[in-house]
């Protein structure tokens, strides 16, 4: 019963109830001009969808408080939370601490994992034969319509998987910046709790609408949508998943909106910018990558949606519209948007790497730097995606200049973590295991990413899967790996408990591994003549052999994220006690007993050294969280501190500046 | 010690909070409108759709006078002068409104084309249609200030509320500014 009276079920049963009144509210217009209702059925379908995502974030009561504010009532700051509920209602309704929205986040993101990864393994099994033969099976026919053939559901398939896994990468983005921020800058919470609590249940109705668009046809045209493919050729599947990415899309510009002033107004008072944990750094460039880039992609996909509903022409070219102008605007965001995923876990590598190798960050300042500088040349490479697409040729060269230019602050980043780890005393624990794991990977990326933005391999290299095994190389070493290091290294601050080593390196042993052979056997297929998005290929390839090892790869790759989950719930419940600091971290989130109590900070701390001054015996820590006790520019004794944070004090941890 | 105040807490301190998140929340909203502006130039170059011009001069004169008045409205707020800053944002909301009419009740239905008749019926309904949009939660918002005031939520030093929608009615107005011209002045007639 207490099931059923959750946020997340009211808004379910509120969102199915507007999406049917809203399509009976279209249809009923239509009825009564004189059209035929329902012929063609996609007007009403688009704005039952859209009035449906609405009324669920009236039923979920995220609009509670501002309703209120708008009739002049004011509201308490404070949740009230009934203790008489199970500790899981917070999470399945609406809670204004960033903890749980981060977590909720972080939970959503993991969903959406499982189900963007299981549609890979369905399309993986297509491609080991050279024939389309695994998605004729008779039983997807009974699941998604019997018009649907192999080859379309093929096309479903992949564009889902692409989009699906975009949204789990913002999910995550999410989840690491509303957990870490405001702790990380001895914040209590985010600058507007209200607004984020919005951020993240905005997803849950768009990610429905994603998933539903797979029953109205499914989309064909590749999670990028191209016009005219998008706009006159395709299922009605493709209005509802730009819909969902329009819902979506609020997520991420009311997200970075809240993560930026959180991180500018929020600090404890003393904190200076360059003084912030370097995870804040690359949060920073994040949000502001999604807040302006974001609109981009939006306008665009709303321009198709409404070219499908109403007729206005934006991309037809006979009829003088402009496909291509679909790609710049679409670009615009989905270029920088590789930033955003891979920014954070670049962030989450430079936070973890100094704490297994006991020695300061490499050039702080740079990596601060590097993030920003990234995303700020993030937004002047889009069009090297178009090399082939019929631009104007004057462009080619300067999007081939400015998309190398990446390679500059990306390297800051690479010399820095070298910098670090260079006669470092390593530990290595599972978290860095997968440190080390994302940094090998996403230099694969990153080296065979030239290649891409060079115009004259471009136009050879373009739309085959040499780009996929790049890019996958670069969201698994950029986005995945430090997700997995960070869930692994922050997951006694959420659950008390220690996630089992054993487990945890046996998932690194496989996936690892297992991702390296997948991604090499797909730049090779690619090179050796397979494109993109065709269900089958000419067996004369001789490629085969190759794509059954990239199926297997992927089927170890989804085998060990499945360890991984189990290891995840039992640790959480019966995983040992983790008592205080124990990976011996400098970063004020580990001077906090786990789990983290409700409110962060009892009293603002206060920043006394610097950030990741390990493996000095005689510095200072730094931070002091109880700065009434002593003067700010007396050095704090290794002992003083452990007296401070072990909580409890049963089994002391060794004290944070050790080593 | 314990009981220091946090500078976090104060009110001073989150409206400035608030202030950051209008200004991003509005950068992010003016990349919408760049990119309108933008698509307008490309598919129409040198060419602009046809439209009543007296239409046009109306209801831009309407919105711009709208704009004064809301700041009007802000200053007697300032002054703790009520009655004033009524009178002054519902003079807004009205010409809002009348905005509004102009331009979704009478340029879209005299118009010689739909959104389906090629570039400048797209062009012509999308940006309009958005600009509108935005003026329609402006004039939502404003009713709510207008509401609020009535019910004593404001006074001279306290009134977040009529500062962010002004800021927000200012920019519905400047965008209009870059519109107008885009939509009515540039061009030939196509």
């Amino acid at each position: 019963m207490t099931f059923l009276s959750t946020g997340f079920v009211r808004g379910l049963i509120a969102q199915a109830l507007g999406t049917l009144a809203g399509f009976a509210f279209v249809t009923g217009i239509r009825a009564l001009s004189g059209l035929e209702p329902f012929d063609p059925v996609e007007p009403a379908l688009v704005s039952g969808f859209a009035v449906g995502a609405l009324a669920f974030l009236f039923g979920v009561g995220v609009f509670d408080d501002w309703l209120k504010w708008t009739r002049g009532i004011s509201t308490s700051d404070h949740q009230e939370h009934d203790p008489e509920k199970p500790w899981w209602y917070r999470y399945l309704s609406v809670d204004f601490d960033h903890k749980v929205i981060g977590l909720q986040y972080g939970a959503a993101a993991m969903l959406t994992m499982g189900i963007g990864g299981s549609l890979a393994l369905l399309f993986r099994t297509e491609l080991a034969t050279a024939n389309v033969d695994f998605l004729e099976h008779f039983i997807f026919g009974q699941i998604f319509g019997e018009d649907h053939t192999g080859a379309s559901l093929f096309n479903t398939f992949i564009s889902l998987h692409g989009m699906i896994m975009i949204v789990t990468m913002l999910l995550g983005v999410g989840a690491l910046s509303n957990y870490l921020v405001p702790l990380m800058i001895g914040a209590n919470d985010m600058a507007f709790p209200r607004l984020n609590a919005f951020a993240f249940w905005v997803n849950i109705p768009g990610a429905i609408v994603l998933l539903a668009s797979m029953f109205a046809g499914g989309f064909d045209t590749g999670w990028t949508g191209y016009p005219p493919n998008s706009t006159g050729y395709s299922a009605m599947g493709v209005s509802l998943f730009m819909l969902a990415v329009y819902i979506v899309g609020f997520s991420s510009i009311f997200g970075s909106l809240n993560v930026i002033v959180t991180i500018f107004r929020m600090r404890v008072p003393g904190m200076k910018l360059f003084e912030m944990p370097i995870f804040v750094w690359a949060a920073m460039a994040t949000a502001f990558i999604q807040l302006i880039a974001t609109q981009f992609i939006g306008l665009s996909f709303l321009m198709v949606i409404l070219q499908r509903l109403f007729g206005m022409n934006f991309f037809d070219s006979t009829a003088g519209g402009s496909p291509v102008l679909f790609q710049h605007l679409f670009w615009f965001y989905s270029h920088p948007a590789v930033y955003v995923f891979i920014l954070p876990g670049l962030g989450l590598i430079s936070e973890l790497l100094p704490v297994f190798v006991r020695k300061p960050l490499f050039g702080y300042k740079w990596v601060a730097l590097s993030s920003l500088g990234i995303a700020l040349v993030g937004y002047f490479v889009w069009a090297h995606h178009m090399f082939t697409a019929g631009m104007a040729s004057y462009l080619r060269v300067p999007f081939m200049y400015s998309t190398l230019l990446v390679a500059i602050p990306t390297g800051v980043k690479f010399f820095s973590w070298v910098g670090t780890m260079w006669r470092g005393k390593m530990r290595f624990d599972t978290p860095m295991l997968f440190v080390l794991g994302s940094v090998v990977v996403f230099l694969l990326g990153g080296v065979t990413g030239p290649p891409n933005a060079t115009v004259a391999s471009n136009l050879h290299l373009h739309d085959t899967y040499w780009v996929v095994g790049h890019f996958h190389n670069t969201m698994f070493g950029g986005f995945m790996f430090p997700w997995f290091a960070a869930i692994y290294y922050y997951f006694p601050k959420f659950t008390g408990r220690q996630m089992n080593e054993f487990w945890g390196k046996l998932h690194f042993w496989l996936m690892v591994p297992a991702f390296l052979v997948m991604s090499t056997y797909q730049m090779l297929t690619g090179l050796l003549g397979m494109r993109r998005r065709i269900a089958g290929y000419d067996a004369a390839l001789g490629i085969e052999g190759y794509q059954v090892i990239v199926t297997w790869a992927g089927f170890l790759i989804f085998f060990a994220v499945i360890i991984f989950a189990i290891n995840f719930v039992v640790s959480a419940r019966r995983g040992e006690v983790a008592e205080g600091n124990i990976w011996k971290s400098r970063s004020p989130i580990w001077q906090l007993p786990n789990p983290i109590p409700l409110h962060n900070y009892e009293r603002p701390f206060r920043v006394v050294g610097e950030p990741y001054d390990y493996g000095d015996p005689n510095g200072h820590p730094y931070v002091d969280l109880d700065p009434s006790d002593d003067a700010p520019d007396e050095p704090t004794t290794p002992s003083d501190s452990e007296e401070q944070q072990a909580p409890g004090g049963a089994d002391p941890a060794p004290a944070p500046t050790g080593d | 010690m314990a009981h220091t105040t946090d500078v976090r807490d104060t009110y001073a301190h989150k409206l400035g909070n608030n202030r950051w998140g209008l200004w991003l929340f509005i950068i992010s909203d003016a990349a919408v409108f760049i990119g309108l502006f933008i698509t307008r130039f490309i598919l129409l170059p040198g060419q602009r759709p046809e439209l009543d011009q007296t239409i046009g001069l109306i209801v831009t004169v309407m919105l711009l006078a709208s704009s004064f008045f809301m700041y009007r409205a802000e200053v007697h707020m300032r002054h703790g002068n009520l009655k004033a800053f009524q009178r002054s944002i519902l003079t807004t909301l009205i010409l809002g409104v009348i905005f509004l009419l102009g331009v979704v009740a009478v340029e879209w239905q005299i118009a010689h084309f739909g959104p389906a008749d090629g570039q400048e019926g797209a062009i012509f309904y999308v940006m309009t249609g958005f600009h509108a949009f935005h003026v329609l939660t402006g004039v939502v918002l404003l009713y709510w200030v207008y509401n609020n005031s009535k019910r004593g939520v404001y006074t001279k030093e306290q009134h977040w509320g009529v500062e962010a929608a002004a800021v927000y009615w200012h920019f519905i107005d400047v965008v209009w500014i870059f519109f107008y011209p885009a939509l009515y002045l540039i061009g030939t007639v196509a």
